[in-house]
């Protein structure tokens, strides 16, 4: 296949943002490079003088970057868990959707692991994790949950991406050796259909538990300390229903603006919106259902300390943060997405970018609160982020778009060969299995 | 294996500020500027927290002396990810600073906050390193730090007590801020040792550990105030 052949490919639209490279893309990618190094730049100072530029002190010794951590680790549980369990479930409409579902992850777990790394105050001593590791600290079963989780869900955004590597290799789409390279000699032949048909159905079992037990893990930083606010036991699936509702929102935001920029009206259609638009609402209702028994044991318990804290967020110096987060997680999600009429993909998009805003503000108020009431009576210190912080929270941001864009001019963003498989055998299979699904004619009621 | 412990009497104990300041000269605390120290960037090995009671005009203080208690179940040493601090065989929970990777999870474990970071390289007076005790080794920027019970005394007592042959004295152990104490409201010994002034004193009726319900089995006992 050449490219002018390609061009009159019925998908070609997919093909079309990695073959044509515009110059608005070497635009926008430069501006992002530019204040990605700004912020780089920003973590320098901090590098070279300490965590002293940072906001924090004693009580509260932990801040942003454990807020952005728990978030960005949060946002990842979309992609992976979200495309295997529609993989496994298989539901036909997941088709467009899994390959940027998986790509979130990949990203998202790849800035999110990095986070500790920057809030630690000697960067330098890294390596003392392998040397000195104690397994006994949570701190290493994060380390050994998420390097887990990232190889597991690189190989599972990976494989199937071979056949498409493939066919942008045969057309000669450049860089060729990259192409060549990633590709690992696919012809697509019946024996390697198979392989990798098995590879994936394995992989994406294996994904499931694994993802779980990232976010767990890391609830277990908190839950694992005597402090109150934290030592709670639905801290586990707590995060786990929280993270993944943040990454529904995350990965409806993608699919809404690569829809816009790549013109893909064709392959994201509205029910696509509708059905992930409810699972959204889904995990709303979970994730308030966790919070309601979270605040409703600790209020009616009345321990003093848990009580500081409650009343700490319900209407002490967090009460913004506290009812923001209300208001973005569950009031309006629920009035967008329970509403037919405002359910359309604009008010989807709205309900998922306050979700993302309320799950952040959900972390901060996780990790802070705590930590600014202690047990004993020390002088009461508050928490303002510095500027520093702020610059390495935008450098997440922006490593994420850049990494999103670079992918998209190197990769198409929808599956081609999942699409082509689904218009070709995806009816034919879905009627046997719908004829499967019916319950046998008996000729004699009653009687068998 | 001895219990090394603290008494402290509240009853004694006047808020003078002197165990603070023998701690700081004794350990090489580093001072961090009067602006940092409103930010909550100061560091204290020993800290005195000023507790007030009631209101005006029927107004009452507590001050309470508070190092280290150097728990036997310390939920500090338990999340260390590179075992930088830990409970070492003299039952104290110590530091190592050059292990440290600055995680400050120890900090945020600890139900009493009486670990301290050093959030910029410590700033050294001119004339600190010839005042400075070269027993207590400096600490650098990005670790944690923390009281030790003037573990270097009791290193030093304990190798002279060995090259004699002999059980080590009492008075031979005393941290600095034990000494300076002008009311003797701080006394330090060995819980297990019967002949130590402690192991009477916290059998006291007044006596009380802080957050005892949590389980972490603190080394320092108080002794509430009768008024």
């Amino acid at each position: 296949m050449t490219l002018s052949e390609l061009r009159k490919d019925p998908d070609y639209a997919l093909f079309k943002p990695v073959v044509e490279k515009g110059r608005k893309a070497f635009i926008l990618g430069g501006f992002l490079f530019a204040v990605f190094l700004w912020t780089m730049y920003m973590y320098g100072t901090q590098l070279s003088s300490g965590l002293g530029v940072t906001g924090l002190n004693r009580p509260i010794s932990w801040g942003f970057y454990i807020v952005n951590f728990v978030f960005f680790i949060g946002i990842s549980h979309a992609g992976t868990l979200i495309s295997a369990i529609l993989r496994l479930s298989k539901a036909e409409w997941r088709r467009p959707i899994t390959r940027m579902a998986e790509v979130i992850t990949a990203i998202v777990l790849a800035i999110g692991g990095l986070h500790p790394i920057i809030d630690l105050g000697r960067p330098d001593r890294l390596l003392s994790i392998f040397y000195y590791g104690r397994l006994q600290s949570p701190l290493l079963w994060d380390v050994t949950a998420i390097t887990c989780y990232f190889a597991a869900s690189t190989v599972y955004l990976y494989l199937p991406m071979i056949p498409d590597i493939a066919i942008m290799r045969d057309m000669g789409v450049r860089p060729q050796w990259l192409y060549r390279f990633l590709s690992w000699g696919w012809t697509g032949t019946e024996r390697q259909k198979h392989c990798l048909d098995r590879a994936i159905t394995i992989l994406m079992v294996m994904v499931i538990p694994i993802a779980v037990s990232v976010h767990t893990v890391i609830s277990f930083i908190f839950s694992m300390t005597l402090q109150p606010g934290w030592h709670s036991t639905i801290f586990g699936p707590y995060f786990v229903v929280g993270a993944i509702y943040s990454g529904i929102a995350a990965i409806l935001i993608v699919m809404i603006v690569f829809r816009k920029v790549f013109h893909l009206e064709g392959y994201l259609k509205p029910i696509h919106f509708q059905y992930l638009g409810t699972l959204l609402l889904v995990m709303c209702a979970l994730w308030f259902y966790f919070t309601f028994a979270e605040y409703l044991t600790g209020t009616y318990g009345g321990e003093p300390h848990e009580m500081k804290i409650i009343l700490y967020k319900f209407a002490g110096g967090y009460w913004p943060v506290f009812w923001s987060m209300i208001l973005c997680n569950f009031v309006i999600p629920v009035i967008i997405l329970s509403n037919k009429k405002l359910k359309t993909i604009s008010g989807i998009f709205i309900a998922s970018f306050a979700v993302i805003i309320g799950m952040w503000l959900e972390r901060l108020n996780i990790v802070v609160p705590s930590l600014a009431n202690p047990l004993l009576r020390v002088p009461y210190q508050v928490y303002i982020p510095s500027l520093v912080e702020w610059a390495l929270f935008l450098a997440g941001v922006v490593a994420f778009v850049l990494a999103f864009l670079v992918f998209s001019k190197f990769f198409p963003v929808i599956s081609v060969w999942e699409i082509k498989e689904g218009r070709k055998e995806g009816i034919e299979v879905v009627k046997e299995r719908l004829a499967s699904y019916q319950p046998d004619i008996t000729t004699q009621p009653g009687k068998s | 294996m001895p219990s090394w412990g603290m008494v402290i009497d509240l009853n004694k104990c006047t808020g003078c500020g002197a165990c603070v300041s023998a701690c700081r000269s004794e350990n090489n605390v580093p001072n961090v500027g009067p602006e940092q120290s409103q930010f909550g960037r100061s560091i204290f090995w020993m800290d005195i927290m000023e507790i007030v009671e009631g209101e005006y005009p029927d107004v009452r203080v507590q001050y309470i002396p508070r190092p280290c208690f150097h728990c036997d179940r310390p939920p500090c040493t338990k999340v260390c990810p590179v075992r930088a601090t830990y409970l070492n065989e003299e039952g104290l929970v110590a530091q190592i600073y050059h292990r440290c990777i600055g995680c400050r999870y120890c900090m945020v474990a600890c139900p009493y906050t009486v670990k301290s970071f050093n959030w910029y390289e410590p700033e050294r007076l001119e004339d600190f390193l010839q005042f400075r005790n070269p027993d207590v080794s400096l600490r650098m920027k990005g670790v944690v730090e923390k009281c030790s019970f003037c573990s270097h005394r009791l290193q030093k007592a304990r190798e002279q007590s060995e090259f004699e042959s002999r059980d080590m004295e009492e008075a031979e152990y005393q941290p600095a801020c034990v000494e300076a104490c002008p009311t003797s409201a701080i006394v330090f010994g060995d819980f297990e040792n019967e002949k130590h002034t402690v192991s009477r004193l916290r059998k006291s009726y007044r006596a009380f550990r802080m957050h005892e319900d949590l389980g972490t089995e603190p080394k320092v006992v108080y002794l509430s105030r009768e008024d």
